[in-house]
């Protein structure tokens, strides 16, 4: 779904600022969950922990996931250091903040909340109205 | 908040630091790749393989970078920059075609700045005041003698202030201040110096603070009080060398020690408010008691209480005029102020000062306009056929996925480039103009002196760069971005007849053009014509071959008699001198000259005839000597006074002929006898009418009495000679020290500069006009040329074709003109009907020309025909010189 999305500049001047938005704000919540659960973590380390989370259910475009990081970035959500890996190869490294923390408590205490409205609207059934 | 500003920061900051933000990026997509290669190779891929995969999961790299650019960054700043060095390169590439536009636009905007800061110094900014819409000028009710009727008497003043309501104050100034007035002595030479008398409250309540020094006292406005000046910002520079000490010391004006109480700030500049091209030098406090027998003197600036309307004003007006007098001291001087059917009429301070220019004023902001407009046509015609030699440029960039927005934005940025280089050079223009216009003391306009660029005017340059930008760049980028890609891609190059449409569109704007400088055209014709008429006027006197210089004299003596002997003796002396100078034909001493000063007595009648009260116009009243009228080279019929009419002798006078014809419609009033009160006035000569207080108004009466027998306010010697003026200036001036060792180096003025001056705002107006309708015909020749050249182009293989059809030379010569005559015929016929409107418009500005003047049309449609006929001619000869072999073979 999120493949979709990934474009040229100009494709994206088409889209809609509130799907965009939304779309966004989807995959900063993933990163910074991510990174809170994990600690400190390079650019892939994130993409493969999405994808092995969403059990591939999301087709992610791994590359998109460093608009997102310089976003967050921006925010102070998140911090930024180049450090070695596992297997000693130089890979910048980013870390949640506390205001990333902080940020991240109000994000899911939303999503909880968006999901239980959505779920209980999609089991709305048909009581004697049109299909 | 504050994350989204620093957010905004951090975006601002990647911008600039562009190169080492992408290296970091693309060091992070490297180690990214790396690593997922790795984790394939561990699952037993080959490399290859392991390469190819983490690729495609990683998705387009190029992309992920735009879109981490993109959050990162400006991307709107990064294409206009982008667009900006394309520009930058195409335009160097195309340096006539820059160098001409850049050229029209900064005529273009250049004039409109200077027009609009002229207009903003005088129609828009508020009076240099404190809280200047409070103020309101009140003038007795118009009638036609002069300054007379346009000022109050010292009680009138009085009582109108202490009877009125609605102000908070009311102040007023000497109207019959001339220039000159002072000497200053102590400092080298006697200099001559212009001081203007004031009621004592009148920086107050105008709101004037100084740069040093204090405001005048009322006790220094009475009777005995020891003399003060305030000195202009401007002449304590010259004369006092900015001496930051001056006040409290003494200066010697007119042989009296007056204290110099305080300086004036650059801002305050009497004679550009209330005295257009008046330099007023220094300001004394007015005593009105000493004034107080004399007549009208003292003009009226009131400041209304906050909350009180000019209406709710000028009818409390009207009822304290019946109760005013003209002295208190006799009662039937009450009420003459007003009653006459006329009344007192107040209008705003802003109004007095610019309102009677503000027609002329929005004229010419027009008129500029609309040769904007045609520089905006013009530059549009250029693009156009510019656009027209790069359509294959942009279906290419097209065809490589340039979005049409992004071309128009292209192109726009390219003219917002052109507007605002022409707009640098415009103010460039515009700022020389200005300073010039500042120093123009000879242009009679109000405030001009101050006239400078300020921040309204600079922004009021970016609007007209960006409108004119928009206006004249966005019909070549829509036409552009609409042509087809695989048409253009296709089309073989210039020679098969490309897009009629676009050809169309051309010869549509170059007839807009052509109509736009016909009005230009017609409207300074008319002007022009005007101004001629004006100059063509017989004004009563010649002003050529004359010049005129303020003359000190000192006829003090203990009784009247003895003064006016003692005058005699001393005027007869200066004009026996001045006469006996080579080349000088004739000399005369005037205590006023035309078109400067003047006053009013009351009107004389007929020995034995009795007129109703204020029925009859009050003649202006001039004092001269003998050899006045023949100096001023003044018609007369009868004769001139002479020496020996003195106070034993009868008294006479000399009246004009508007006088003379209303009193004897068919006799001759030489030899007939005036009364004026008591006194028996004999006619002995009458003059032609003179343009004394305007040269465009209509002569009232004026009336001459000899200086010889009635006290003249001020002396004026006029002399007429045979070489140019000024040449005689040093002599003359010598000649005056040589008698009076005091006489200072006043202005030796040619009575042609005073004429200059008095037409100097129309005179102002017309030369603008003009040029803007001489660059509006010069633009639209430009246009006409390029578009039928430019088609001679486009058709040179049609042409060709047609020549070796059998076509010949002439045929082709006049296929162009014709189609040339059709564009300029097209445009003459519109721009004559909007004409007809425009003219309308502006028939309160023309003099003695009617706004359908068929000699201005005439010579419009012929002018506008040749230049097009020119244009055209250029254009027909190359086309008409192809060589058919060559122009088939050119593809």
């Amino acid at each position: 779904m999120w493949h979709v999305h990934v474009g040229t500049a100009q494709e994206k001047f088409n889209l809609t600022q509130t799907k965009l938005d939304l779309l966004q704000g989807t995959l900063d919540v993933m990163v910074l969950k991510t990174l809170a659960s994990m600690g400190a973590q390079h650019g892939y380390g994130i993409a493969r922990r999405i994808e092995q989370v969403s059990g591939d259910t999301i087709l992610l475009n791994q590359g998109t996931i460093y608009a997102s990081l310089v976003r967050l970035q921006q925010r102070d959500w998140i911090s930024a250091e180049w450090g070695a890996s596992e297997n000693n190869r130089k890979a910048k490294f980013y870390a949640i903040t506390s205001q990333g923390r902080k940020q991240l408590a109000e994000d899911t205490a939303y999503w909880r909340r968006l999901a239980g409205v959505m779920g209980r609207v999609l089991a709305m059934s048909n009581e004697g109205g049109e299909p | 908040m504050i994350s989204s500003v620093r957010q905004a920061f951090d975006r601002l900051r990647s911008f600039f630091r562009k190169d080492p933000l992408d290296r970091d990026l693309n060091a992070e997509i490297a180690a990214h790749l790396e690593l997922a290669i790795e984790e394939h190779l561990q699952h037993g891929m080959s490399p290859e393989e392991a390469r190819r995969r983490a690729l495609v999961r990683f998705g387009g790299v190029q992309q992920a970078k735009e879109q981490q650019r993109e959050a990162r960054g400006l991307p709107a700043l990064d294409i206009f920059l982008q667009d900006l060095r394309y520009t930058m390169r195409t335009l160097r590439r195309d340096r006539a075609f820059t160098i001409v536009a850049v050229l029209i636009l900064a005529l273009g905007i250049g004039a409109n700045i200077v027009v609009f800061s002229v207009v903003n110094t005088i129609l828009l900014r508020p009076l240099p005041f404190s809280n200047p819409h409070e103020l309101v000028w009140i003038a007795p009710p118009p009638q036609k003698c002069g300054m007379s009727c346009a000022t109050y008497s010292a009680d009138a003043y009085e009582e109108f202030r202490d009877m009125s309501r609605s102000y908070q104050g009311i102040t007023g100034y000497e109207a019959f201040t001339t220039v000159d007035n002072y000497r200053l002595t102590g400092h080298g030479e006697p200099q001559p110096a212009t001081g203007i008398s004031v009621i004592g409250n009148f920086f107050q309540l105008l709101g004037v603070q100084l740069v040093i020094g204090r405001l005048f006292t009322m006790a220094e406005s009475r009777q005995g009080a020891h003399p003060v000046a305030l000195l202009a910002n401007p002449y304590w520079r010259r004369q006092f060398a900015a001496d930051p000490n001056i006040v409290g010391k003494e200066i010697d004006l007119n042989g009296d020690a007056v204290t110099v109480v305080g300086v004036l700030p650059e801002s305050f500049d009497f004679g550009a408010v209330f005295s257009p091209g008046l330099k007023v030098d220094l300001l004394v406090p007015l005593n009105l008691d000493r004034e107080r027998m004399w007549g009208n003197i003292v003009t009226m600036i009131g400041r209304l209480k906050p909350g009180v309307t000019l209406g709710q004003a000028q009818a409390e007006a009207l009822m304290v005029e019946p109760r005013l007098c003209w002295n208190v001291k006799y009662p039937n001087s009450c009420g003459s102020y007003g009653g006459k059917g006329e009344s007192m009429q107040l209008r705003t301070l802003k109004d007095y000062v610019s309102g009677r220019i503000r027609h002329s004023l929005v004229v010419l902001w027009c008129a500029v306009v609309l040769i904007l407009l045609i520089v905006c046509v013009n530059l549009s015609n250029l693009l156009l056929a510019r656009a027209a030699s790069r359509t294959k440029e942009f279906a290419m960039r097209t065809a490589l996925g340039a979005s049409r927005g992004r071309l128009i934005r292209n192109l726009l940025t390219e003219s917002l480039v052109l507007s605002c280089a022409g707009a640098i050079c415009g103010l460039g223009l515009a700022y020389g103009a200005i300073i010039w216009l500042a120093h123009q003391g000879s242009i009679a306009l109000p405030l001009l002196s101050s006239i400078k660029v300020d921040s309204s005017a600079l922004m009021w340059t970016v609007l007209v760069a960006i409108a004119t930008a928009v206006l004249f760049g966005l019909a070549p980028g829509l036409k552009i971005s609409r042509s087809n890609v695989q048409e253009a891609l296709k089309d073989s190059g210039p020679g098969t007849s490309e897009g009629r449409h676009h050809q169309s569109l051309r010869s549509a704007l170059v007839v807009s053009e052509v109509a736009l400088a016909s009005v230009l055209l017609i409207g300074a014709g008319l002007l022009m014509r005007s101004f001629l008429k004006v100059l063509d006027l017989d004004l009563g006197f010649q002003p050529d071959q004359a010049a005129s210089i303020r003359v000190l004299y000192d006829d003090s003596a203990p009784d009247e008699d003895s003064t006016i002997i003692k005058r005699r003796v001393i005027f007869r002396q200066i004009i026996d001198r001045v006469r006996a100078l080579p080349s000088v034909n004739a000399a005369g001493i005037a205590d006023f000259l035309p078109l400067g000063q003047n006053r009013a007595w009351g009107t004389p009648v007929p020995k034995g005839r009795t007129y109703p009260d204020g029925s009859l116009p009050e003649p202006l009243v001039y004092v001269i000597t003998p050899g006045y009228v023949q100096a001023m080279g003044m018609r007369l019929h009868g004769r001139d006074f002479t020496w020996s009419d003195d106070p034993k002798s009868e008294r006479v006078v000399l009246i004009n002929s508007s006088a003379a014809r209303f009193f004897w419609p068919n006799g001759d009033a030489v030899g007939q006898t005036l009364v004026s009160g008591k006194e028996e006035l004999r006619i002995v000569g009458v003059v032609d009418d003179i343009h004394a207080d305007s040269v465009e108004g209509q002569p009232g009466w004026q009336i001459y009495y000899p200086a010889t027998q009635k006290t003249p306010d001020d002396a004026h010697l006029v002399i007429r000679t045979s070489l140019p003026p000024a040449e005689l200036a040093g002599s003359v001036l010598r000649a005056l020290r040589e008698l009076n060792p005091k006489q200072p180096a006043a202005e030796f003025r040619p009575i042609r500069t005073i004429v200059d001056r008095a037409v100097s705002p129309r005179r102002f107006f017309v030369l603008l006009v003009s040029i803007f309708a001489e660059f509006g015909l010069l633009l639209a020749t430009l246009g006409i040329y390029g578009v039928i050249s430019y088609s001679v182009a486009q058709q040179t293989q049609e042409i060709g074709i047609r020549m070796a059809l059998g076509a010949t030379q002439g045929d082709v010569l006049r296929g162009v003109i014709r189609k040339t005559m059709f564009l300029a015929v097209t445009g003459i016929v519109l721009g004559t009907a909007a004409s007809v409107i425009v003219a309308r418009w502006i028939a309160s500005m023309l003099f003695g020309t009617e706004p359908t003047d068929p000699a201005t049309f005439a010579a419009m449609a012929v002018i506008m025909t040749v230049v097009a006929l020119v244009a055209g001619y250029i254009p027909a000869r190359r086309a008409a010189r192809i060589n058919p072999m060559v122009a088939l073979r050119g593809n």
